[in-house]
Formats: structure tokens, C-alpha cells, sequence
């Protein structure tokens, strides 16, 4: 019967092994088995891979050792067990060797937080000169996201707006403004170019999360949270809430629409058409 | 130092004069003061919570698997839409599923149950500190008992009080969510019940946690400095200290939560909210607050529910090798720094939360080098049992697996301690994976074994093995059928709490695989009966046994089987660590009880001595 016992913790870490190999093919993966589709989620892709690597290696390794010393255990029976309190050469080398990699895993991830949350550090035309790392080729946010149960609510600025600054924006973000165009779970943004929204709840806390993008942010009552992306490719991406706010927490479904430039300016375009027809035909129409 | 308490000697020897004095059933076996009563009522409580556990998550499970049909059996007896799981009654099954295992059976089970069991035995004292303290600690579960079931608002008649479903703010409680009652219809009285049952539980614990340190640091026996004292009890010991420090932080927060909802006050919840069509909130409350505040308690709480299993796992490792423990100083020093880590790796619950990004660094450096004790206890895990002359049981078995499947859990946490990759990871399966591989896969089979291995001291009778063994089987595939491709399931962005996550198009082809996930939780569930049945039975027919059937070294092993009231037949006086198996000095056994007299060796019940020569 310990036989079977070794067999039995021998399979366990092969199958975990087949599973994680065979599960990219089976589309057990990323969404819709791609890589990110934003070049900060491509680098949030290469550090899970790295860890990925990392902790593989370390489990084949101790799940290895583990099954040896079970083999060892059932094969040896005679006399008594090895009489040891222990190896001080061994304890330092495992600890001094794990704590070399942790710590080298700990600081290889600090970049790419920092591009991707402290603001100074965002992509030039997100940050106002004035600010931190602020440029004067500054854009601006593209929307206003704010959260409530269930669905989100979008506003934009009116195409015509121009922001010149920090000033400006926090002004617009406290005053809705007449000319805003306004959209319900469906959020537009061009390609190619970074850009930001400034996230926001009217209730409860929510999470604006979209898994190709590898974008998440809390949504918090009472703060407003700026979001920046760079999607590389024009694509309608799935929109989740990823923070438990209620009944129907799993069907505030969303999307973000990813286009060429020229079609994001035609779709505000045409939401502006939309939204102020007030149906009135006038005399000049004809 | 570590004589035992001279009022408790005293106690002790009235107890004696009045051996045969009859002190009735109840006071005997219910309001009792024994520390032996009260870790085996501990024991059997958790082991009914844990099936009550268990029975929620087939629920979560079964809407995962065939959302929105009828369940069957269980959904006749709760569900109000003929069987059909709600979207507020599976947030309710998700957030009371959490609890339960948590606050009434992981905490109990070890601080409570193999705590109060073994603290005294185990460090050759007649009883803890403060008896009637103890058996407070336990009949303070009740009332949260009470609470909690109140707070799956299924009870009828109770639903009072504009309860109109179970609590269903995560186990988590986040405020705005569970700070107004129009947030969600499990907000309302339920979420009061549950704040209520969440400060029983913690006052039953802070009992605990006060008796333990008491107990451990003036009760020892003759002898038995502190590191001669097994693992399981340094464990207890840093446990009781992260409690007793952690613990006052939740408690204090769960009353400001109450305090918000009941009497107005504003500690989390920001002015001008419109909550469901409600008034506008007033005030000036922020919801970060309580996160701060909850996850201070929560995270070192991760810690006091693994602590004590990985302090029983290395005693009984050792045992079942007969080898001495590898490396038991590094080990003590390890669970230390795992304690003292733990107070200050909170954030990493809170990196995508919106508190200040720097902080995500900060804390990112400090969840991540509390990997390293970890991987330094494992690798003295695998030393343990190199090279030992294995008992290949139920006990054995399941400490393997503690250790196989701690290795899985531990190396999961640093794909989320590492901030940019929990950006993706954060609230999804990924992180349901790492903790029940954590709580499930380490801490409850470390009490499994735990149950086999003091089963003959809590009743003077054996387990049976070979159901012990089948039990093991059953349990080891139904749980890594049902965990391990939750980790798929993160890797692919499914999130956590949702009721029906095949709205979402890139989720849709999971559901073949959440099926087979289901029949293996509902295969590991009814494994459980197989162990309860094993427990109750064996209480009355198991093969007897004598004082130390193990051939096991620690104090409790000199102690009848069961142990009378005042446990030791006489003061036990210890020469030396626990973990002399295999020892040379003697001839016909491989073990060397700590309270063996050996003429060969230079021992003293003095401190002086350490264990063995070599060791480190």
C-alpha cells in the first residue's frame, strides 16, 4: 500500500504539469487566448510569466523532493532513521538563496507599477505642465466613468472642449457640463495613443476591470481615480465590475470600444447629433 | 523558572483529596472548566460547522456549475424560488460559506480546539491558567453561532426587522455595501446579525488568546524551558500574541460599522451617496477606512489560521519519520518572523483598492519576503522527512499533503504579492485558488491528521486507519479537482461573487470545466461523512489503546489515555526536546520520551542543556 501512497503524491504534481500545459490549447488561458492588448499589460503578462517560471521551477523541485524522501521512506525500513537536529550550512543556503530571488522578484516589479499608477510617471499628454512630469502636449482625460448598481455611466466632453490644465479638468469633473455627450455602458477611446478617464462611484464600491487590457481600478465613493491605457488595436473589449457591490455584482457588463482615430471623432460626432435632435425640423432643413 | 504555578499545585492536590467527588454530567461534560472537555467540545462544534460550511459552498458550486436550475435536496429546503438560487441568495452563500469556515471553524478548530487540547498536555500542566476563562471562551461561540445563523436569513420567523435576505457583504463587509441598509437586500438587519456573530467569535477568541499566553508562559513543567517546548505550542504561543494584538482592531472596527448603521455615525461611509434611490448620505466617512482597519486583523489572522497546523504538522511529522524535527530552531524563528511580517503586509488586499499606488510598493516588498520563512519551514518539512523510516498512515498522509499542498498555496501568493500582476489577478478565481489551497489544502489536512493523531488521548481509543486513509484519498482528489483549476479560472479572468459568470461572452467556455470542479467539491463533501463517521464511532468501538501508541515523546504521551482531571499522575519533569527519535543513547526503541530518565546521558531538568549537541 505505500507504494501506491508515492505513486499517488507522484501524480499530483504531474498532473497539475499536464493541466498547465495543455491549458493554453484549450483555451484555458487569457481571454480568448491572446496576449495583452495594451504594451503595460504585454509587460504585466511578461512578469507573470517570469514568476510563472520562477515558481514552476520550484515546484517541480519540491514536489521531486517531496516524492524522493516518500520513495525513500517506504523503501527503507531497516534499523533506525538518521539521527539529525538539523544542518546550519543547509538552513543558511535556504534561506539566503530564496531571499536573493523573492527580493529580485519584488524590485524587477517596480516599473511597471510606477508607469502604471504614480501619475508623474504616466505617458506624456496625460499629465499638464505644471504638474509632476507634466507636458505641455497635454489632452486630457477622454470620459468621465462613474459606477453605480449596475451599469456605468459615461460622459464625455464636448469635442470642442480643450483642456489646458489640471485646473480645468478638476473644474469639469465637479460641473457636468451642458454640451457633455453621454453614454451607458459603452465607452469609446481611440487607438495607438495613451489615454485617460477619471473613474468614479455614485453608490456603492466597484471595479472597473477589462481583462484584455489588463486594466483594474477600484471604484471608490468619494474619490475620483484616473485610468490610462493604450489599447493597440482597434476591437470592442469586455467591461467588468471585479468589486462586490450588491445583487448584481455579475451583470454589470460592459464594453470598451477601441478604434482609429478618425472613427472615435465620427462616433462623438454622432452622439452629439443624436443627443441634442430634439426632433425640431427647421425651415433650412429642406 | 517553569515551575508549575503554586496556587495550581495547590488546586491540583485538592483535586486529588476530592478524586471520587461526583460534580454531575452537567458541569462535567457541558459547563465544564476542563481544558480536555472544552478542546473536544471545541472539536465536535467545528466539525458540524465544518459540514454546515461545507453545504453552503456546494450551493455557491452548484449555481457555478448549472446556474439558475433547481438544485436538488438543498435548494427545496432554502431557495424561495422552488429550488432556484437567487443572485442575492448565492451572495449570501458566498459571503456565509466564508464566514462559517473561517470564524467558526479554521480560528476554533486550531486556537480552540487542539489549543485548549493540547497546550496543557503538551507543556505537562494540570489545566490552563484560567479555567472558568476558558470555558467562557467556548460558550461564547453559541451566541455567534446564533448570529450567524440569524444572518443567513433562511430562518423563519426570525426574518424581522426589514430582514429580507442573509448577509451578503463578502466575509470582507465592505463599506458603502454593507454601511447602508438600501445598498443590497442583504444589508439590512442581516448584516447587523452578522457584525454581532463577528464580535462573539471575537471576544470567544480573545479568551483564548489571553489563557494561552498565561498559560504557556507560567505553567510549564519542571524542566521544560522554552525551547524544549514542541512546536504545536510555540505555535499556539505566536498565534495567541498576533491575536491578542490583532484581534482589539477588528472588534473596535465591527462596532464602528455598527455604530454607522444603528446610531448615525460616519466613520466609512462619504457624504452625497444616492444608494438604490435612498437618501443622500450625510457625513464624512471613507470606505478605505475600513479596509485599513479590517485587513490590520485579517491578515494576521491568515497567519492564526495556519500557524497552529503547521506547529501540529512538525510534531507529528516527526513522529510518523521517527526522525528528529530538521532544523527546530530555524522553525521556531520562521513562524516568528511569519508573525511579525504579518502585521505589516495588509495592503497587498488592497493594491487596486485606490489607496495611495506608493504604498503598493512598500507593501509589495514586504508580502513578498514573507514567502522566505515559509520556504525556509517547507524545506525543513522535506529535511524532516529525509532519510526517516516512514509510518505510512492516515496521519502521514494527510501531513504530506499539508506540506505538497502548502507548496502550491505559498507559491500562488507571489503572483499576487507582485503588484503589477495582481492588477489582472486581484478579485478573480486566481486568489480563490491560493487561499483555499492555503486554508483547505495546508490547514485542514494538517487537521485531519491532528484529529487521527490525539484521537487516542482525547478518547483512549484508535482511529480507524484504513477509513482514515479512504477518507484521505477521496478528500486529496476532490480537492484538487475542485481548486486547482481555479487557477485557470483567475489566469482567465474569471471574477470572484459572481452569480452567473456566463453573461460575460469571454467566460462562456468555462462552464464545462466549473461542472467537473462541482462534482469533485460534491465527491470531497461526502468524503467528510466518511470521517465523522470514523470520529463518532470510533469514540465507542475503537481498538483501545495505552498511554503513548505512537510511541510518540511529548508530555501528553505520559498521561493516561484519556487523561483524568488534572491530566498527569504525577508532575512531569522534562530533560529534554521532543523530537529525540532515532536517538542513539538508547538501544531497544527509537524514541526518547522527554521525561525518560537515561543514564547514559549528561541531562539535567536545568535549562542549561539544550536539546541535542548539533543542534542549531
Amino acid at each position: 500500500m505505500k507504494y501506491f501512497w508515492v505513486f499517488f503524491f507522484a501524480v499530483f504534481p504531474l498532473a497539475v504539469l499536464g493541466l498547465c500545459f495543455a491549458a493554453p490549447s484549450m483555451n484555458w488561458w487569457f481571454p480568448y487566448g491572446n496576449p495583452a492588448m495594451t504594451p503595460l499589460g504585454q509587460q504585466i503578462d511578461g512578469l507573470f510569466y517570469l514568476i510563472l517560471g520562477i515558481t514552476g521551477a520550484t515546484f517541480v523541485g519540491t514536489q521531486i523532493a517531496l516524492v524522493y524522501v516518500l520513495w525513500r521512506g517506504a523503501v527503507d525500513t531497516e534499523g533506525k532513521a538518521h539521527f539529525s537536529h538539523g544542518s546550519h550550512e543547509l538552513e543558511v543556503i535556504w534561506t539566503i538563496v530564496p531571499a536573493g530571488i523573492l527580493l529580485f522578484i519584488a524590485l524587477y516589479q517596480m516599473d511597471v507599477w510606477a508607469n502604471y499608477r504614480i501619475k508623474a510617471n504616466f505617458p506624456s499628454g496625460l499629465v499638464a505642465a505644471g504638474e509632476e512630469g507634466g507636458h505641455a502636449e497635454f489632452s486630457g482625460p477622454i470620459a468621465e466613468v462613474t459606477a453605480r448598481q449596475f451599469e456605468w455611466r459615461i460622459r464625455y466632453p464636448s469635442p470642442d472642449r480643450v483642456f489646458h490644465n489640471e485646473r480645468e479638468v478638476r473644474e469639469w469633473l465637479r460641473n457636468p457640463q451642458p454640451d457633455d455627450l453621454h453614454t451607458v455602458n459603452d465607452l469609446h477611446s481611440p487607438t495607438q495613443e495613451p489615454v485617460m478617464i477619471y473613474l468614479r462611484t455614485e453608490d456603492v464600491q466597484h471595479s472597473f476591470f477589462v481583462p484584455e487590457l489588463r486594466v483594474k481600478q477600484d471604484a471608490v465613493p468619494g474619490l475620483v481615480i484616473p485610468i490610462w491605457w493604450q489599447a493597440l488595436k482597434p476591437d470592442e473589449y469586455e467591461w467588468t465590475c471585479t468589486e462586490l457591490c450588491g445583487w448584481g455584482h455579475y451583470k454589470m457588463k460592459a464594453r470598451v470600444v477601441a478604434e482609429p482615430a478618425e472613427d472615435y471623432e465620427a462616433f462623438l460626432e454622432s452622439l452629439r447629433e443624436s443627443q441634442f435632435d430634439d426632433g425640431f425640423q427647421t425651415a433650412s432643413a429642406e | 523558572m517553569s515551575t508549575a504555578n503554586p496556587a495550581v499545585e495547590r488546586a491540583h492536590d485538592d483535586a486529588h483529596a476530592h478524586d471520587h467527588h461526583d460534580i454531575g454530567f452537567v458541569q462535567k461534560y457541558v459547563f465544564s472548566t476542563d481544558h480536555k472537555i472544552i478542546g473536544i467540545q471545541f472539536l465536535v462544534t467545528t466539525l458540524i460547522m465544518l459540514m454546515v460550511g461545507g453545504a453552503l459552498a456546494l450551493g455557491v458550486r452548484w449555481q457555478l456549475a448549472y446556474p439558475w436550475t433547481n438544485m436538488p435536496i438543498y435548494g427545496s429546503l432554502f431557495g424561495q424560488q422552488g429550488g432556484q438560487i437567487s443572485p442575492e441568495f448565492y451572495t449570501m452563500l458566498v459571503t456565509m460559506h466564508a464566514s462559517v469556515m473561517i470564524f467558526l471553524v479554521i480560528i476554533p478548530v486550531l486556537a480552540g480546539a487542539f489549543g485548549n487540547f493540547l497546550i496543557p498536555l503538551q507543556i505537562g500542566a494540570d489545566d490552563m491558567a484560567f479555567p472558568t476563562l476558558n470555558m467562557l471562551s467556548y460558550w461564547f461561540m453559541w451566541p455567534a453561532i446564533f448570529c450567524f445563523a440569524v444572518a443567513l436569513g433562511v430562518v423563519p420567523g426570525l426574518g424581522v426587522n426589514g430582514m429580507n435576505a442573509g448577509a451578503a457583504g463578502g466575509w470582507t463587509n465592505y463599506p458603502v455595501l454593507t454601511g447602508i441598509a438600501s445598498a443590497a437586500p442583504g444589508s439590512g438587519a442581516a448584516t447587523t446579525w452578522w457584525l454581532l456573530g463577528l464580535t462573539f467569535v471575537g471576544v470567544s477568541s480573545m479568551m483564548g488568546s489571553v489563557n494561552y499566553m498565561t498559560t504557556i508562559i507560567n505553567m510549564r513543567a519542571p524542566g521544560m524551558t522554552m525551547f524544549r517546548m514542541p512546536l504545536t505550542i510555540w505555535a499556539m504561543f505566536i498565534t495567541a500574541i498576533l491575536q491578542a494584538f490583532a484581534l482589539p482592531v477588528l472588534t473596535a472596527a465591527g462596532f464602528m460599522l455598527l455604530f454607522e448603521r444603528s446610531f448615525g455615525f460616519t466613520f466609512f461611509v462619504p457624504a452625497g451617496l444616492v444608494v438604490n434611490n435612498a437618501d443622500p448620505t450625510v457625513g464624512g466617512g471613507q470606505p478605505l477606512l475600513w479596509q485599513h482597519l479590517f485587513w490590520f486583523y485579517s491578515h494576521p489572522a491568515v497567519y492564526i489560521m495556519l500557524l497552529p497546523a503547521m506547529g501540529m504538522v512538525s510534531d507529528m511529522l516527526a513522529c510518523m519519520c521517527r526522525k528528529p524535527v530538521f532544523g527546530y530552531k530555524p522553525m521556531v524563528y520562521s513562524m516568528a518572523a511569519i508573525a511579525g511580517l504579518g502585521f505589516i503586509v495588509w495592503g497587498h488586499h488592497m493594491f487596486t483598492s485606490g489607496m495611495n499606488p506608493m504604498l503598493g510598493m512598500t507593501f509589495m516588498v514586504s508580502t513578498i519576503m514573507i514567502a522566505l520563512p515559509s520556504a525556509v519551514k517547507t524545506f525543513n518539512w522535506l529535511g524532516t522527512m529525509w532519510a526517516g523510516r516512514l509510518k505510512f498512515n492516515a496521519v502521514l498522509l494527510n501531513c504530506t499533503a499539508f506540506v505538497s499542498m502548502f507548496i502550491v498555496g505559498g507559491l500562488s501568493g507571489i503572483f499576487m504579492a507582485a503588484v503589477p500582476v495582481d492588477i489582472y489577478i486581484h478579485d478573480t478565481y486566481f486568489i480563490v485558488a491560493h487561499f483555499h489551497y492555503v486554508l483547505f489544502g495546508a490547514t485542514l489536512f494538517g487537521v485531519f491528521a491532528g484529529i487521527q493523531f490525539w484521537f487516542p488521548k482525547m478518547f483512549g481509543r484508535m482511529m480507524n486507519d484504513t477509513a482514515q486513509q479512504v477518507h484521505f484519498g477521496l478528500t486529496f482528489v476532490g480537492f484538487n479537482v475542485t481548486f486547482f483549476p481555479m487557477h485557470l479560472l483567475g489566469v482567465a479572468g474569471m471574477p470572484r461573487r459572481y452569480a452567473d459568470p456566463y453573461l460575460h461572452p469571454y467566460l462562456e467556455h468555462l462552464l464545462p470545466m466549473n461542472q467537473v470542479m462541482t462534482w469533485g467539491a460534491i465527491l470531497m463533501g461526502f468524503a467528510q461523512f466518511i470521517l465523522l463517521a470514523n470520529f463518532a464511532i470510533s469514540i465507542f468501538y475503537g481498538k483501545r489503546c495505552g498511554k503513548n501508541p505512537w510511541n510518540a515523546n511529548g508530555l501528553e504521551w505520559v498521561a493516561p489515555s484519556p487523561p483524568g482531571h488534572g491530566n498527569f499522575e504525577e508532575i512531569p519533569v522534562c530533560y529534554r526536546g521532543p523530537y529525540e527519535y532515532a536517538s542513539p543513547l538508547v538501544e531497544d526503541r527509537d524514541f526518547v520520551m522527554q521525561t525518560d530518565v537515561l543514564p547514559a546521558a549528561d541531562e539535567s531538568p536545568e535549562p542549561a542543556p539544550e536539546p541535542a549537541a548539533d543542534s542549531n
